[in-house]
């Protein structure tokens, strides 16, 4: 590390500032500015040459001056300590403490950037993740290792059913339980209360680490929050062999201080004014989830999108839908009627349900099951456009029968307790008794033998 | 450094995009790139200054620090070897890089694609003999590269001349000579059983050729409905979660390739870890070997470099072509398109280039189509006929298909499997949509089937097709007034559409005896379901209702032929067939006994 700090800094605009004359920095080195006040600031290399460094300041270059403004070069990228100690903790997006207690020391530092995965290294995520919550679990099943993003809205329910994920998260045949790591870029303070609150409440909170950036602290510094995170979470899980759960929320806001940065920058716009390189961006967080070869740990992740005008089709859920391996839809109508948790199963999606389910891992009969009731769903919300056309009284005896579905799998299957947790097994026989609603043979999805196991018509 | 380096300075570093100042280094120039020695590459000159793209996180990179010209382009190395191998975007192997830098990706790693250490046993071509003149692509010898692909050994395309010496048949090694060319300049080459080319010049061929044959996926709706030859250029466009990754590894499975090279553009890691992990065991359906033994994988995963993202899909049909250049049928499949496009726009957004459509660059449309060109059968300069198939998925933002790739792109495919969302989410698999899907090439596919399968191929297809039009009509009225303004013949048809669509268009890509079907099981099915609707249809026009012919037990077991019967049981599906005409002739006999009482 170089003692040497420069005073030439020659322009200071919004989060970004040119510092003329500097030696050679490297690209990407962390930078620390004092001001005029003494105070400390944190910053990184986004462009070098021979004549000027330009460092985005994670604080923002409000109050700075050109005069009175010293930069120090750090000679190292972005690196956080860590150690076991990180669980129980609040840090900020730099990875500095924010709950008054002293700093982490540790001879494990990591560069926040990580590198990829080499995909030899890697092995497919299939062991099922029961959450308790039946839309998930029966019909888009989490496994470990995967990334499944919540796509909400603002006012809808995203950070109860993150919390009750979190709660409920566990391995059918493990008792181990997973330790969280959670990340919150520009949520407001009664949303950090909850989680911290709902996480206190069930007694989880010595496994949690918290890395939170509210909404009135430096956008900038949220562009690092996601990666110390994620840093974290290796560490968690791959040094320390434990399955970790990362909750990030909300990718919204942390693309939109891409936007920001991007803008002053002056980098070409692409759509909507984000940066070409979103997806790119989005990528290097989104892919740090997996699990690797002969190693036990796991990171599992599940990002929230809230959906900007409810617009699932915006970049930032289209690209993020591109990357992760499925999403949870969340929906307004369904919120409207007061079912709980609102998920909507039709653009829902687990990539790797595939694998994850099945008689060696849930129930032989669970593929057969999801598919069924995904196409029933699909025949019933057509029947429901249909009577709201030329009124349900129109309709055949047929017709009606998926509208009595529709109706008891909204209110039953979909809609649970907070606080209720179901099995599987109890997910796949409530899924049972609502198909059982239908004659066998118009059940083509399911197999012989589960009609006759499962079945109601018989019992 | 050798004679051919040269050296220069770093003299900006703006993410992946360096100004180096380096005279006399070419465009298109490898260089290796600070002390580090990242991987890079030169795309614009300025006088002194260049500017390099590196392949590479440039973190740590400082102004001041070397860099090298390699004095050659991005090349590939071509041999033995390259199957049932993973290769990165610029063609290192990932498992030898594994070993070397851990689970994560290290930085300046340099490693040979091709094994040099293993012996390959090499038999010399015995029309080969010495002091004759060999041309470019003649062959010289063959090694056995896996159970099924005997590998071609060739004079490299751009060389020729006399033959001076040529090994005995032999264990080699990929770096010993296995002979020696007189060159026309007087000069003397050794050959070796590998050789390089630059990944963005098209390898040469003798002349261009028609496509003959369909590629046959096992995928009813693509060979039934939207038939691709081998040697074409195919897009399949779609929104996330339409089923574009599991439409490529239905093809990379079944499809009737010799070699099937899969390049993972920019998507997502697990994807590749699943094709690294099911294909060592599943089976050729054609030649019983482990799919593994014809597949090569490049993998640029979505969180790794853009940049070299974006030369992946070069790296791919570079060995594509190559395979070609020995006479063999390859599919190449570049998932996704769109992925190599935003590596485009972001490089020329960062040199400050003019952006046109959506930020990406004025040469996007020109760029896709050169390498669509790329695809094609050809005579081979030495081998007879080969060709490679090219077949692109497209992640349109938001699945607007009208934005600038996969508009441009559906200029220069010749089939387009367009996905689509509505049949998705209704989980109708593959959600590949009949109407927005073309294929120019059912003319010629049908002379395939017309010779191979039936002469009714054509006539089938176009009546399935009409159906499913007549379908979307029908849908459209019921939606407005309700079912019961149709009339029986109206609602029979509505019957016979969802019978195409369920017992044909649906294919279970998890289904063990649905996720392939041969093509006369896929005629068979299809055959059956027009059959029980014309039969229907003269039933229905004769006064018997549309429920007592739905109510039929037979009709449950039409839909689910297709999971019941396998490929190898089409006699079965034939006697269904049987069963049906039997019933259908009963209830038309018992109607004109009932009609004949009652008169």
């Amino acid at each position: 590390m170089s003692a040497r700090e420069y005073r030439t800094v020659s322009s200071a605009q919004g989060s970004l500032l040119v510092v003329r004359q500097a030696p050679a920095v490297a690209f990407g080195d962390q930078v620390l500015i004092r001001d005029h006040r003494n105070q400390l600031r944190h910053g990184q290399v986004i462009r070098c040459s021979e004549a000027e460094a330009l460092i985005q300041v994670f604080e923002g270059t409000g109050d700075l001056d050109l005069e009175n403004t010293w930069v120090r070069f750090l000679d190292q990228p972005l690196e956080i300590n860590l150690a076991p100690e990180i669980l129980g903790r609040i840090f900020n997006g730099l990875g500095k403490p924010k709950d008054s207690r002293p700093p982490i020391l540790s001879n494990v530092r990591r560069n926040v950037n990580g590198s990829a995965i080499n995909p030899a290294a890697r092995t497919y995520p299939r062991e099922f993740i029961q959450t308790g919550i039946s839309s998930i679990d029966g019909l888009n099943s989490l496994v470990r290792g995967q990334k499944l993003p919540i796509f909400s809205a603002s006012g809808l329910p995203h950070n109860r059913l993150a919390a009750q994920i979190v709660r409920q998260a566990r391995l059918v045949d493990e008792e181990s339980s997973f330790s969280v790591v959670f990340a919150a870029m520009g949520v407001s303070y009664a949303d950090a209360r909850f989680f911290q609150e709902e996480f206190a409440d069930s007694g989880v909170l010595g496994n949690v680490v918290m890395y939170i950036n509210l909404a009135d602290d430096p956008p900038v510094e949220r562009l690092a929050l996601p990666r110390v995170a994620l840093t974290a979470a290796e560490y968690l899980a791959f040094d320390l062999d434990r399955h970790v759960l990362v909750v990030l929320t909300d990718m919204t806001n942390y693309a939109e201080a891409l936007r920001e940065v991007a803008t002053a920058k002056g980098d070409v716009p692409s759509r909507k004014g984000y940066p070409g390189y979103l997806y790119s961006d989005l990528a290097e967080l989104y892919e740090r989830s997996g699990r690797i070869k002969d190693r036990h740990g796991s990171v599992t992740l599940v990002p929230v999108v809230t959906m900007p005008s409810d617009d699932i089709t915006h970049p930032i859920p289209d690209l993020t839908g591109y990357i992760t391996e499925g999403q949870i839809v969340l929906s307004r109508e369904l919120h409207n009627q007061g079912i709980y948790p609102p998920v909507f199963i039709s653009p829902s999606l687990s990539r790797l349900m595939k694998d994850g389910i099945g008689k060696e891992d849930t129930r032989e009969d669970h593929p057969r099951v999801a598919n069924q009731l995904y196409a029933l769903y699909a025949k019933a919300l057509e029947t429901r456009n249909l009577a709201a056309i030329i009124g349900a009284e129109e309709l055949s005896e047929r017709d009606r029968r998926y509208l009595h579905f529709a109706e008891a799998f909204d209110s039953q299957f979909i809609g649970q307790g907070e606080d209720e947790d179901r099995s599987i097994i109890e997910t796949l026989n409530l899924a049972w008794e609502l198909l059982s609603m239908f004659p066998k043979d118009m059940l083509t999805r399911v197999s012989e033998t589960d009609l006759a196991r499962y079945h109601r018509s018989d019992k | 450094m050798s004679k051919s380096e040269k050296q220069g300075i770093i003299r900006e570093i703006n993410g992946p995009i360096l100004t180096i100042r380096l005279p006399g280094i070419r465009n298109g120039e490898q260089v290796k790139i600070g002390q580090l020695g990242l991987f890079g590459e030169v795309i614009a000159l300025q006088g002194e200054t260049a500017l390099v793209q590196s392949y590479e996180s440039t973190e740590g990179v400082r102004p001041g620090e070397p860099v090298i010209g390699l004095g050659r382009p991005l090349s590939v190395e071509l041999g033995p070897g390259l199957l049932g191998s993973i290769f990165d975007g610029v063609q290192r192997p990932l498992d030898k890089v594994l070993l070397a830098s851990g689970d994560h990706i290290g930085r300046g790693i340099h490693l040979p694609a091709l094994d040099r250490e293993r012996l390959w046993h090499f038999v010399p071509e015995p029309a080969s003999e010495i002091g004759s003149t060999l041309s470019p692509g003649q062959l010289i010898g063959r090694v056995q590269e896996s159970a099924i692909i005997q590998h071609r050994i060739l004079v490299p395309p751009d060389l020729s001349g006399e033959l001076l010496e040529l090994a005995p048949e032999g264990e080699y090694r990929l770096d010993d000579p296995i002979g020696q060319l007189k060159l026309s300049d007087g000069r003397s080459r050794k050959l070796k059983l590998y050789h390089e080319w630059p990944v963005r010049a098209p390898r040469p061929y003798r002349r261009r050729d028609h496509g003959l044959s369909p590629l046959i996926t096992g995928q009813r709706i693509l060979d039934t409905f939207f038939p691709l030859l081998k040697g074409g250029k195919s897009a399949v466009p779609g929104p996330f979660g339409a089923g574009k990754t599991v439409v490529q590894q239905q093809i990379a499975r079944w499809s009737n390739a010799d070699i099937v090279i899969y390049v993972g553009c920019g998507e997502r890691g697990n994807e590749l870890v699943d094709v690294l992990e099911t294909f060592p065991q599943l089976q050729d359906p054609y030649s019983g070997h482990r799919l593994m033994e014809r597949t090569l994988l490049v993998a640029n995963t979505s969180n790794m470099p853009v940049v070299a993202r974006e030369a992946s899909i070069y790296v791919g049909i570079t060995m594509a072509e190559y395979y070609r250049d020995q006479g063999y049928d390859v599919v190449l499949l570049a998932d996704s398109t769109s992925r190599w496009a935003e590596a485009l726009r972001e490089v020329s957004g960062r040199l400050g280039q003019m952006p046109v459509e959506d930020g990406y660059p004025a040469y996007l449309a020109s760029r896709l189509a050169a390498f669509y060109e790329r695809a094609g059968r050809v005579e081979t300069q030495g081998c007879g006929k080969g060709s490679v198939t090219l077949i692109g998925a497209v992640s349109p933002p938001g699945g607007d298909f009208s934005e600038p790739v996969t508009a441009h792109t559906k200029e220069i495919i010749q089939t387009f499997w367009a996905l689509s969302k509505e049949l998705a989410d209704a989980r109708h698999y593959p959600a590949i949509d009949w109407v927005g899907s073309f294929s120019e090439h059912v003319a010629t596919a049908a002379q395939w089937w017309h010779k191979e399968i039936s002469p009714d191929w054509q006539r089938r297809r176009g009546q399935a097709l009409g159906l499913l039009a007549r379908d979307a009509e029908l849908a459209r009225i019921v939606n407005l007034v309700g079912p019961e303004a149709l009339s029986s013949a109206q609602r029979w048809e509505l019957e016979g559409a969802a019978l195409i669509k369920e017992g044909v268009l649906q294919q279970s890509a998890l289904d063990p005896v649905d996720t392939f079907a041969s093509p006369e099981k896929q005629f068979l099915l299809l055959e059956m379901m027009l059959t029980i609707y014309d039969r229907g249809a003269e039933l229905i026009e004769l006064g018997i209702s549309v429920q007592e012919l739905t109510d039929l037990p037979l009709m449950a077991r039409a839909r689910r032929a297709k999971q019941t019967y396998s490929s190898e049981q089409c006699d079965k599906i034939r006697a269904l067939m049987e069963e049906f005409r039997q019933a259908f002739a009963k209830i038309r006999l018992e109607y004109a006994k009932f009609k004949e009482h009652t008169q």
